[in-house]
């Protein structure tokens, strides 16, 4: 994966900044991504390309569970998002959509606005080619990467016949 | 070693025996609690991979809350998918406009959740139920789809944090207080990934609904889910009540491991307000200066959080008589038809109504920036909700306080931020 830094430098970026609620009653993905970031960044939707990547600081994603979060961010092209940590219920969402919640502590700091960064999901490395830095990160759990692997939960569900169990005791 | 509360639940509920903070384990669930936002992306994503049907109808409760009574057309429409998915799955739990309510107020008042439950929706605020001794926790579209689909879920057994309620609450002091009290602390992502196990004396003096406040709002520390355990009040409540018969009672072992350990001493508590952006800005309304006692264009008393019978009678025994302060808008929200009907035998509306407020039937509305008492640009509101981000009850330069019905009631008066001791001083 690679594409170009969206920096953020807050905590606590919550799902209704992501998406305001007077945009859920749809749940297309294109139409939510026109509203991306809209209350806390009015110019993210002109400025985002295909592939960038959101950095941001502690506790992305806290508030709603609205997956609309997800989906508007990956309408608007985003891959993955960076961030010292996550609120737990945008993490599953992300998983379950085939969309990368990194953890990398500090990352807010090491990157700039704009930086091109190549990631690594295999091997827990991300490798910024502006700065030519790298960061590394734990590669997911087994069970978070056989989801991923299946294209999301209810794919991995789909194989899975019901849900014959959880390998990873992690 | 010891368990904890929510750790026996996940046990419980569980093929694999023992278990421990970090593990990753297959839930089975006992209850799915939908509404009409998340809901139908997941009936679509079940159609668009072929798994069709819900593994138990009645472990499914459905209402429409968000949006009703229907707010535009796309509404209606998301309105209309999830009504035909009940049918079409036959689904009985399914309340209607007219017999609907706020879910989280309607589950529990309807004698869906029980003690011992383990229960999702597609709701943050699905942790309300755990003041039944229940697990409950909120997920997005997609695990609810997977739920409906197989009655299972996984989860990473969280780690708990032991919360001591002591003392009796003063007069004018609330368990929203507590609850403002505890985020202050602990911050916004204070409890993330965590459960939030509350004990102590003061509960036994709290109400069911005052307890929900409290479980309520554990999502705005980051919690995964809070947990109480059900004692002869809850059983009290369920009385007469409860669907689906038998419950476990649960009690976290002696010696059960917590994260931390924090004690809130109530009788030390004030009447506190969140300022915005986030629930975690409390600050003592006694503590304000007179600028900081922002005027207010509206004051809004609803939502899962405060939109209780309690709540109502609170709100109005601060009203009663007195007349909302020239522009400022009083929206009054009762959480279920019920409530409603209830609020209306006990003559709580015609108090309302004579003050000058504006009566709503039951919707998440406002709360989220939906529709009844949207804010305008720069506006500001003292809300008995459990958010006040940036952009969250309409225009993004709108402003937000959290506060608790007593404080919203007198607010609404005086029209600006107000300590309710003001008004209960008046009635002695």
């Amino acid at each position: 994966m690679q594409g170009r830094v969206q920096l953020y430098q807050r905590s606590h970026i919550n799902t209704d900044e992501i998406i305001p609620a007077r945009y859920l009653n749809v749940h297309d993905k294109a139409a939510l991504a026109r509203h991306a970031m809209e209350d806390i960044d009015p110019g993210f939707v002109d400025r985002v390309q295909a592939g960038d990547f959101i950095v941001a600081e502690e506790d992305f994603g806290c508030g709603s569970s609205r997956e609309h979060a997800v989906w508007a961010l990956q309408g608007a092209g985003v891959q993955a998002v960076l961030a010292d940590s996550f609120a737990r219920i945008f993490y599953r969402n992300a998983i379950n959509n085939g969309f990368y919640p990194i953890e990398i502590a500090g990352i807010s700091t090491r990157v700039g606005q704009g930086d091109e960064l190549n990631i690594d999901l295999a091997k827990g490395r991300v490798i910024n080619m502006t700065k030519d830095e790298v960061y590394d990160f734990p590669p997911f759990t087994s069970f978070i990467q056989a989801v991923i692997d299946a294209g999301g939960l209810l794919s991995y569900l789909g194989k899975q016949k019901s849900g014959a169990g959880i390998s990873d005791g992690t | 070693m010891g368990m904890t509360l929510t750790e026996k639940i996940l046990a419980d509920h569980y093929a694999g025996g023992s278990i421990q903070p970090g593990d990753l384990i297959q839930v089975g669930i006992d209850l799915i609690m939908c509404h009409e936002v998340t809901t139908p992306p997941a009936i679509q994503m079940l159609l668009e991979h072929g798994l069709s049907g819900v593994f138990d109808p009645d472990r499914v409760v459905v209402t429409p809350d968000h949006f009703v009574p229907n707010k535009d057309i796309k509404s209606a429409e998301l309105v209309r998918e999830l009504r035909e998915w009940v049918t079409a799955n036959g689904i009985k739990n399914y309340y209607e406009l007219g017999r609907h309510g706020i879910c989280h107020a309607l589950l529990p008042e309807q004698g869906h959740i029980l003690p011992g439950q383990t229960v999702v929706g597609g709701d943050s605020h699905t942790c309300t139920y755990g003041a039944f001794g229940t697990f409950a926790t909120g997920i997005g579209s997609t695990d609810l789809a997977a739920a409906l689909y197989s009655g299972e879920l996984w989860f990473k057994v969280p780690e708990s944090i032991k919360v001591n309620l002591t003392g009796k609450l003063p007069p004018g002091v609330y368990s929203k207080d507590i609850v403002l009290e505890l985020i202050r602390r602990i911050g916004v992502d204070g409890a993330r990934y965590q459960a939030l196990e509350y004990h102590g004396e003061t509960l036994e003096e709290l109400s069911m609904e005052a307890r929900m406040t409290i479980t309520n709002m554990a999502i705005e520390a980051g919690a995964k889910c809070a947990i109480m355990e059900a004692d002869d009040l809850t059983s009290a409540y369920l009385d007469g009540r409860a669907k689906g018969g038998d419950w476990t009672v649960h009690r976290a072992d002696q010696d059960a491991r917590y994260a931390q350990e924090l004690t809130i001493k109530v009788d030390d508590l004030e009447p506190l307000v969140a300022f915005p952006s986030l629930p975690a800005n409390g600050r003592e309304i006694a503590s304000l200066t007179s600028e900081e006692k922002e005027s207010v264009d509206q004051v809004y008393i609803g939502s899962c959080t405060n939109g209780r019978i309690e709540d109502l009678r609170i709100a109005a025994s601060i009203m009663k008589g007195h007349q909302v302060a020239a522009g400022v808008r009083a929206i009054i929200v009762p959480s279920t038809s019920t409530t409603w009907k209830q609020a209306h035998d006990e003559g709580l509306l015609a108090i309302f109504h004579e003050a000058g407020c504006a009566i709503s039937t039951p919707t998440c509305g406002a709360c989220l920036g939906g529709h009844m008492g949207v804010l305008g640009e720069g506006e500001v509101c003292v809300s008995t909700t459990n958010r006040n981000f940036t952009g969250r009850m309409g225009h993004p330069s709108s402003r937000v306080y959290l506060a608790s019905p007593a404080t919203a009631a007198a607010t609404a008066l005086r029209g600006c931020i107000t300590d309710p001791r003001e008004y209960l001083q008046e009635e002695r």
